[in-house]
């Protein structure tokens, strides 16, 4: 399993986590530098910075078009910058052509050779590199067992099923030991329960191999199941860069907090700070509202400025009774309940019109729920669940 | 079995009976008959009207003379593999020809790939014959290529480029041309461009690439068109006749001057039968290799 780890959230240095990001000192191997990329008049990326460390497994994420494909291509080389470097271990890789850098790429497509044999095409790349043909042969074998295709060396691509077809790309992408694996959507053409297990099949393997890997997906789920880090891109931007749980616990914008997962906005005005538990909790006006609510605010806010308070549905308590002590409270009917077996989001109306979700788990049978349809009730949420975002 | 399925699959076999094999046993006849100065110019004729005695008669007079003929004529052997040797040449250059046009089509921005299509098929709205002399005009002495290299000055003399074999490969070139284009084109169109970032992704400079990936994809498109126009070239008789010299020995002329200037019909019979058993061969290749194509994109 990958660790994912080192969240500010928690506040205390832990030395066994992997977090090489946190380390200004550390070397990354993989840094863009100012990188853009236009396609004629259409900026694809737009003066992108970032670092990647050795051994992450780095997710570029966001909707189709932001740019986290080509931003991929650009580092295997398949497109070259229209300004900016990319550096790989410290040295600028504009001029190395692709099939020179240190660098392999399983695509989207999986791309095999459908006319060489599952063996073949693993050993296609070996072969490049002017290797005898006990040794080709034996880093074959290797990879065959590394994704349990054994059985189906002398297959031809064609013969095989979607799943097998994946395994085949990565053996393929991995033989020639590369530094750096970038992986264009590679789950995108399988079914829900195949890409939750290659999901974690993948993390399996990267963490025994200990290859940097560069994933780009626009799956938030999948992302946030693999990643060390997540690269959030929207519109060529670099929207936001953080760990799983700081991406969905700190999100920076309304764009990120909106993109993963689902998420409450209030908009409002932000209020006086103060100090509780170590945290600066802010004081937030609602617009139109008469109740005050308190939320966290990284960032520091300054009173008087246009915000969001955005609270994630499953950190809201529903009740249909009034909280003895709830800092923040909010009072609606149930509009719509959406079931989902083991979660159920209540969909309440508050007086103005407006709607907020509120998740909670089904612990007990459906037939034993109090809450129903047009119920009265109480939505709470405590101070630190909720985030102010600038706009 | 009912009749109307009976029908569906009587229709073509009965069409195939009509109108080759009934043809192909006449010609096979007239290949085994002697000539004879009279109408038709061969003999035995069948004369079922003097019964028993008239099929024994027939089926005796019947022999292997043209064929042995065949054998002992120079003529006929040389005709034979010069039309091999013509037919060969010819589809290597139309392939050299073709295939970068091919690629060039397949690479091609895809809302431009219709009109380079209908700009190859286009010739076609256009007679066959008239087309072979059009070449005549640019090929011939005081023709349009040599009056253009005339005025370049790259040469002082006008070139004798007609009635040469190499205006029989110009010809044949030229005219199918297509035949090996379309074909190539369709495979090179079909195959997917991350194969060959894969390929080079993996280690490949572009040009092993296209040797290791795109020429092997584009093979059976290849095959394909090497038959095409292969076969038809053997036999062919208007490109020889109007641009080929005197010297230019092949098959379908041979046929054409048995039949019509010395009216030995058993001999061009027999010339015809041993061009389409030449031809079989390739024939069947191809229709194997169409099947194992279509076995393989299942």
């Amino acid at each position: 399993m990958t660790e994912q780890g080192g969240t500010s959230l928690t506040g205390t240095h832990q030395p066994q986590v992997f977090a090489p990001w946190l380390d200004e000192t550390a070397e990354p191997i993989v840094e863009f530098r100012g990188v853009t990329k236009k396609f004629g008049e259409f900026t694809a990326v737009d003066d992108v910075s970032l670092k990647i460390h050795s051994r992450e497994f780095f997710a570029l994420l966001g909707p189709s078009g932001c740019g986290k494909t080509t931003l991929l291509r650009m580092l295997a080389g398949f497109e070259t910058p229209s300004a900016g470097k990319i550096l790989v271990e410290g040295q600028d890789i504009s001029a190395v052509p692709p099939n020179m850098r240190p660098i392999n790429m399983m695509f989207q497509s999986y791309a095999l050779f459908p006319h060489l044999t599952v063996a073949a095409n693993i050993g296609f790349g070996l072969r490049r590199e002017r290797k005898s043909n006990s040794k080709v042969k034996a880093r074959t074998d290797e990879m065959l067992k590394l994704v349990q295709m054994e059985k189906f060396a002398d297959r031809k691509p064609h013969q095989l099923s979607g799943g097998q077809r994946q395994r085949v790309a990565l053996a393929r992408a991995l033989a020639r030991n590369p530094k750096i694996l970038l992986l264009d959507e590679p789950l995108g053409a399988l079914d829900a329960k195949l890409r939750e297990q290659t999901q974690f099949e993948l993390m399996n393997i990267q963490e025994e191999l200990g290859t940097t890997f560069v994933i780009v997906t626009h799956d938030q789920e999948e992302a946030m199941t693999v990643a060390s880090r997540i690269g959030l891109m929207n519109h060529g931007d670099l929207a936001q860069v953080a760990t799983p749980a700081d991406i969905y616990e700190n999100p920076n914008s309304r764009f990120v907090a909106d993109f993963i997962g689902d998420v409450n906005l209030i908009t409002g005005t932000a209020g006086e700070s103060a100090q509780e538990n170590g945290e600066a909790v802010v004081v937030f006006h609602p617009d139109g509202g008469q109740m005050n609510f308190n939320a966290r605010s990284p960032d520091g806010i300054q009173p008087g400025t246009k915000c969001d308070l955005a609270v994630r549905p499953e950190k809201i308590h529903i009740s249909p009774t009034k909280p003895e002590s709830a800092a923040n409270l909010l009072e609606g009917h149930v509009h719509d309940i959406a079931y989902a077996g083991n979660l159920s989001t209540y969909h309440v109306r508050l007086a103005d019109g407006s709607i907020v979700k509120a998740q909670e788990a089904n612990r007990q049978r459906l037939g034993n729920r109090d809450i129903t349809w047009e119920d009265p009730v109480f939505l709470s949420w405590e101070s630190g669940s909720a985030i102010l975002l600038d706009r | 079995m009912n009749f109307r399925r009976a029908l569906i699959i009587g229709l073509p076999y009965f069409w195939l009976l009509v109108f080759f094999l009934a043809p192909f046993l006449i010609v096979l006849k007239i290949s085994l008959s002697d000539t004879a100065i009279a109408q038709p110019p061969y003999t035995p004729i069948l004369d079922l009207s003097a019964g028993w005695q008239g099929i024994k008669d027939f089926v005796g007079g019947l022999d292997l003379e043209s064929f042995t003929w065949l054998l002992q004529d120079s003529l006929y052997i040389n005709a034979f593999l010069s039309s091999l040797k013509i037919a060969f040449i010819s589809t290597f250059l139309t392939f050299l020809v073709g295939f970068p046009i091919a690629y060039g089509m397949a690479r091609a921005p895809q809302g431009i790939r219709p009109l380079l299509v209908m700009a190859i098929i286009l010739p076609f709205w256009t007679s066959f014959l008239i087309r072979v002399y059009a070449w005549i005009g640019i090929l011939r002495t005081e023709g349009l290529l040599n009056q253009f290299l005339l005025w370049t000055g790259l040469i002082s003399e006008p070139l004798q480029v007609m009635n040469t074999n190499i205006a029989v490969y110009i010809g044949i070139v030229y005219s199918y041309l297509p035949f090996m284009v379309l074909p190539i084109y369709s495979t090179l169109e079909k195959m997917d461009d991350s194969l060959l970032e894969a390929a080079i992704d993996l280690g490949c400079s572009r040009l092993k690439a296209f040797w290791l990936i795109t020429l092997p994809l584009a093979a059976p498109g290849v095959i394909a068109g090497c038959f095409l126009v292969f076969i038809p070239a053997m036999g062919e008789f208007v490109i020889p006749d109007l641009l080929g010299g005197s010297s230019t020995l092949m098959m379908g002329k041979t046929l054409w001057i048995e039949f019509f200037s010395n009216r030995d019909w058993p001999v061009a019979s027999a010339v015809a039968i041993i061009l389409l058993l030449t031809l079989v061969v390739p024939i069947v290749l191809f229709q194997r290799q169409l099947e194992r194509q279509q076995e393989a994109s299942r």
